[in-house]
């Protein structure tokens, strides 16, 4: 089942319940290969209790998102940085 | 809109279904009044939300088809044999019926209609659909940024948008359409069919622009073809946009 995955778009919603700003158009660097890209180029497999979103260049996770009855963890271990577009 | 918005989080709307437009035997178009729709860019999605009486609750994306138009939204539904929520939208749900909604969403695969850059779309299947809100921006907004949409589908029975696809083809003024017919082609089209390979893609796409952008949607393996053909006949990958749906799609 290795290709049950799809692009880093579809965390759009999901991540804008916690973040005011689109993530998938940020710039992220990935902490395993140094791969810069947007999140939007990840992998996003989400057919686990999370989503884990890898670098579409070496595989490794750079996000992780798992949701709870009233809360969210977020790993982001994965990426060394995520640059932000922001008004102004 | 702008690119860097403060967006706010984003919260359910609760939509209502105002026509159905069918498409083909298996896809309609949900036109949507959503009260509280704060607009969109061509390329973004929304995601659909449905709960059963007894509490249970599953989510799909779908993309916008339809350019920005105050509070209308038009979904364009493909009926999967073995979906859990497209047969709900595309067989069920009726005028005055609620749907609810958030977004819209993705910043990525989006279209800006003041960008006067070419513009190459590929779509295969129903990725056609978020293009098809980019071919409707262009023409809504008076754009002459040069567009030409390649969309690949089976056939005649499973082409969306036949009749409009038809007069944009006949329109001209900078925007063009073909369709590749993969498994049969209708009459009066030449009878070719087969994928979108590298000899069609070079033949229909013409010479390789610097500044296009390019966008593709599609099935997973269908965008990964693509995109290894453009960027195979030298594009740089930062240039090709791509939105797949997997399995878990709903698209």
């Amino acid at each position: 089942m290795t290709d049950m995955w799809t692009d880093g778009n579809s965390l759009g919603g999901p991540l804008r319940e916690v973040f005011c700003a689109d993530l998938t158009a940020a710039t992220g660097r990935c902490a395993g290969c140094g791969r810069t890209g947007q999140l939007a180029e990840g992998r996003a497999f989400d057919h686990a209790a999370g989503v884990v979103l890898r670098c579409p260049g070496c595989g490794q996770p750079l996000l992780r998102m798992v949701r709870g009855p009233g809360r969210t963890w977020l790993d982001l271990r994965g990426l060394e940085y995520i640059e932000i577009a922001s008004p102004g | 809109m702008a690119r860097a918005a403060v967006l706010g989080r984003l919260s359910w709307l609760v939509a209502r279904l105002a026509d159905i437009r069918d498409e083909t035997a298996t896809a309609r178009t949900l036109i949507l009044e959503v009260p509280g729709w704060p607009g969109h860019l061509p390329g973004q999605h929304i995601d659909v939300r449905l709960t059963a009486e007894d509490g249970y609750s599953t989510q799909r994306s779908y993309s916008i088809a339809s350019a920005p138009a105050g509070s209308r939204l038009e979904l364009t539904i493909q009926l999967l044999d073995d979906g859990e929520v497209s047969p709900y939208l595309a067989q069920v749900l009726s005028r005055g019926d609620p749907l609810e909604l958030r977004g819209p969403v993705g910043g990525y695969f989006v279209w800006h209609p003041a960008d006067p850059a070419p513009v190459l779309l590929i779509g295969g299947g129903s990725g056609v659909v978020p293009l098809m809100a980019m071919v409707r921006t262009r023409i809504a907004s008076g754009s002459q940024a040069p567009m030409r949409l390649i969309y690949s589908t089976r056939s005649r029975d499973t082409l969306l948008y036949a009749a409009e696809l038809e007069r944009i083809a006949a329109g001209g003024s900078g925007l063009s359409v073909d369709v590749v017919y993969t498994r049969s082609a209708p009459p009066g089209t030449g009878g070719r069919t087969g994928r979108l390979d590298g000899d069609r893609l070079a033949a229909l796409a013409g010479p390789q622009d610097a500044g296009v952008a390019c966008f593709v949607c599609g099935p997973t393996g269908f965008v990964e073809s693509i995109a290894d053909l453009l960027t195979s006949r030298g594009m740089d990958p930062r240039q090709v946009r791509t939105e797949r749906f997997g399995p878990s799609g709903g698209n």
